[in-house]
């Protein structure tokens, strides 16, 4: 398991690996969850307030459906780790923070600097999403 | 016109600086072609045959006349001195130095334009009706819809790795001018019993190897809620869409595989949770939008009369010039078809030219039609002689739109490192041996693409060729009967393909056809409709 890189949370994080959405229904007591990218993750929804983790797995970056995975977890009202794992890469760090990830094991650790600098790059943002910050809409009409 | 406020001049000018900031690690040696090439591909800037290539957005295709000048600066300072509009209403530039990419598109911010999703796995530019604005028939100027697209669409942070790229045109009228139907979603804003303004939603058209025509899925959705169904309509896609076969990953195959009514009802069921995330930008900032689409200040009470005693120049009004909502007025097309050209290409100075003409004579305003010319939409009538008389003096006054020399056509292997076959040269030779026809044809939309992915629209032809590889052997079919207006239909291909030379020949006969066949004022389309292909075969192939 590729270690987190970057966690913008300040809880203890889970150390169990996350289980698979399939085991997840049987295993009641489990708190960490894994979801590949073709899993429902509205199937997690009924169980979020005992989840701690949940790993979104991208086994290649091009695949964008752990995007759509993460807001619909956060719009549900996720409060736990949200952790991007596997082809990870620096140029897609913005979207997946815009989109509810708070932590990222990046299967190849990135250039700390390069990431710092994409995490940060723009200020300001057209769309809202969970993550807390104002669309550019909202402060021109604010 | 929409003017950028200081938050989307940020925007495009800290995507300048990112980047130059890629660049400069791949022209250090820190990231390799592999990993550049996505991040080159989110600014527009393909790895072509030559050269790079650069796809320059020009939202739903309007442009300043200083925007314009940049377009022609820019071809003679990064490149070899033109540039080639595109079906999707922008501009490409075919000869560009990666190294220099970076300077080009910060001139392209200082006149508020960008590169910004022009190629990749993402929303792309929104298109629009050329003639916005000045059309007699529209219900409201569409492009404030568009605008609002524009942004939300913009660096979106859950659709930047859809399955597969993502094309939105939005129109306003009943008369398509944008091939909407063809489109991944087609919008057309409408009003309803009680006078509310809303979206019609057609979701799954396109082209391609697998031509479909969209179906609406809602035919009124308010204004108030018009990006939350868009959103609903693309997280579905995301979610859903194939990502095992790049062919069959368009949402045209989504909407397709799932049937229409389950597609609108999980998009109806994403939209109602949705609803309830406040995405919606409020309607203030529409209204913010519309008042920077405001007409122009037209003058009152002038004459609505043309002095047609030239008869160059009243062919070309009959051609090129459509009717304006306000008297007085009129919308001239300059055709970029001249006989024997390269369709859509135009030099920097004739781009500077047509950028001085719209300061003078049309509000500073320019629009590009997704039939690649260039349309001055707000033109007085009582200078629409002198203008004319600019353009035919530059090579501009072709009087073509609409008639067989105003090919369709891609840039084919000429550029393209997708092509299977060459466009130009047959686009060429066709209007070298027809356009003295072309006013006895009447209406003919003839459109080529040289591969299967159908850049040049050859689906939607009355007469479509599609350049494919034939052992080793550039091979051309023919396709009769499509249409992208309101009456979309797909064409048929007639039989087996020719040759260069063969296919010049055979869209020949097939006009020889119409001609002998046509009744009253039928058009090409109407005849063929009418009688058939069997007689275009026979004619073809017996």
């Amino acid at each position: 398991m590729a270690e987190v890189q970057f966690r913008f949370r300040d809880d203890e994080p889970v150390a169990d690996p996350g289980v698979t959405v399939d085991a997840f229904g049987e295993q009641t007591n489990a708190a960490a969850v894994r979801l590949e990218p073709g899993d429902e993750a509205r199937d997690l929804i009924p169980h979020l307030a005992r989840i701690q983790l949940i790993e979104v797995n991208f086994p290649v970056f091009g695949d964008g459906r752990g995007y759509s995975a993460a807001r619909i977890l956060r719009e549900a009202g996720y409060q736990g780790e949200l952790r991007a794992v596997g082809d990870v890469l620096v140029d897609q760090l913005a979207f997946l923070r815009r989109c509810g990830f708070d932590a990222f094991a990046p299967e190849v650790p990135l250039n700390p600097v390069d990431a710092e600098n994409a995490f940060g790059r723009f200020a300001e943002v057209y769309q809202p999403t969970t993550d807390g910050r104002t669309a550019i809409w909202a402060k021109r009409h604010g | 016109m929409y003017k950028y406020d200081t938050y989307d001049q940020a925007m495009v000018d800290t995507r300048v600086e990112e980047f130059r900031d890629q660049v400069r690690r791949r022209i250090e040696g820190h990231i390799t072609e592999d990993q550049f090439k996505p991040l080159r591909l989110m600014n527009g800037l393909y790895l072509q045959l030559h050269a790079y290539m650069l796809r320059v957005a020009i939202p739903y295709g309007t442009l300043s006349g200083a925007q314009m000048r940049m377009l022609g600066d820019i071809a003679d300072k990064y490149d070899r001195g033109y540039g080639h509009f595109t079906t999707r209403q922008n501009i490409q530039y075919n000869w560009i130095k990666l190294e220099e990419a970076p300077d080009l598109l910060a001139d392209l911010a200082s006149v508020e334009m960008h590169a910004i999703q022009t190629s990749g796995n993402c929303i792309r530019n929104t298109s629009s009706d050329q003639y916005a604005g000045a059309a007699a028939d529209e219900v409201v100027d569409p492009r404030p819809y568009a605008e609002l697209i524009r942004t939300w669409s913009t660096f979106h942070p859950e659709f930047s790795f859809l399955p597969r790229k993502f094309k939105m045109a939005v129109i306003a009228s009943d008369i398509d001018r944008a091939a909407m139907k063809l489109h991944d979603i087609g919008v057309q804003i409408v009003k309803n019993d009680a006078g509310e303004i809303g979206a019609a939603f057609y979701v799954g058209g396109g082209m391609g190897r697998t031509p479909m025509i969209a179906p609406c899925i809602n035919p009124f959705v308010p204004i108030d809620q018009f990006i939350t169904y868009s959103e609903a309509c693309l997280r579905v896609y995301n979610r859903h869409g194939r990502r095992d076969n790049k062919y069959k990953a368009r949402i045209k195959i989504l909407v397709h595989e799932l049937g229409k009514e389950e597609y609108t009802r999980q998009v109806e069921a994403e939209f109602a949770h949705l609803l309830t995330q406040g995405i919606e930008p409020p309607l203030a900032e529409l209204e913010r939008i519309k008042a920077m689409f405001a007409d122009p200040r037209f003058e009152v009470g002038i004459a609505d009369e043309l002095d047609r005693s030239d008869p160059d120049f009243a062919l070309w009004v009959d051609n090129n010039c459509v009717t304006h909502k306000q008297p007085g007025y009129i919308a001239a097309t300059i055709s970029l078809k001249p006989v024997g050209g390269i369709p859509g290409d135009a030099t920097g100075e004739q781009m500077r030219l047509m950028a001085d003409l719209a300061a003078q004579y049309s509000f500073d305003e320019l629009r590009v039609t997704h039939a690649q010319n260039i349309v001055l939409p707000h033109v007085k009538k009582a200078d629409l002689y002198t203008l004319w008389q600019v353009l035919d003096a530059n090579g501009l006054g072709t009087a073509n739109l609409d008639l067989i020399g105003d090919i369709i056509a891609c840039p084919g292997l000429d550029y393209c490192s997708l092509a299977n076959a060459r466009s130009i040269p047959v686009a060429q030779k066709i209007s070298q041996r027809l356009s003295a026809k072309s006013q006895e044809i009447g209406e003919l939309k003839l459109k080529i693409s040289g591969c299967i992915n159908a850049c040049g629209h050859h689906h939607a032809g009355h007469i479509g060729i599609l350049g494919v590889d034939r052992k080793g052997v550039e091979n051309y079919q023919l396709l009769l009967g499509g249409s992208e207006a309101a009456d979309t239909s797909l064409g048929t291909i007639t039989g087996p393909g020719f040759d260069e030379d063969g296919i010049v020949d055979a869209v020949e006969k097939a006009t020889q056809v119409y001609l002998a066949n046509r009744s009253d004022d039928e058009r090409f389309l109407d005849t063929y409709r009418r009688i058939g292909m069997a007689p275009f075969k026979e004619a073809l192939y017996g």
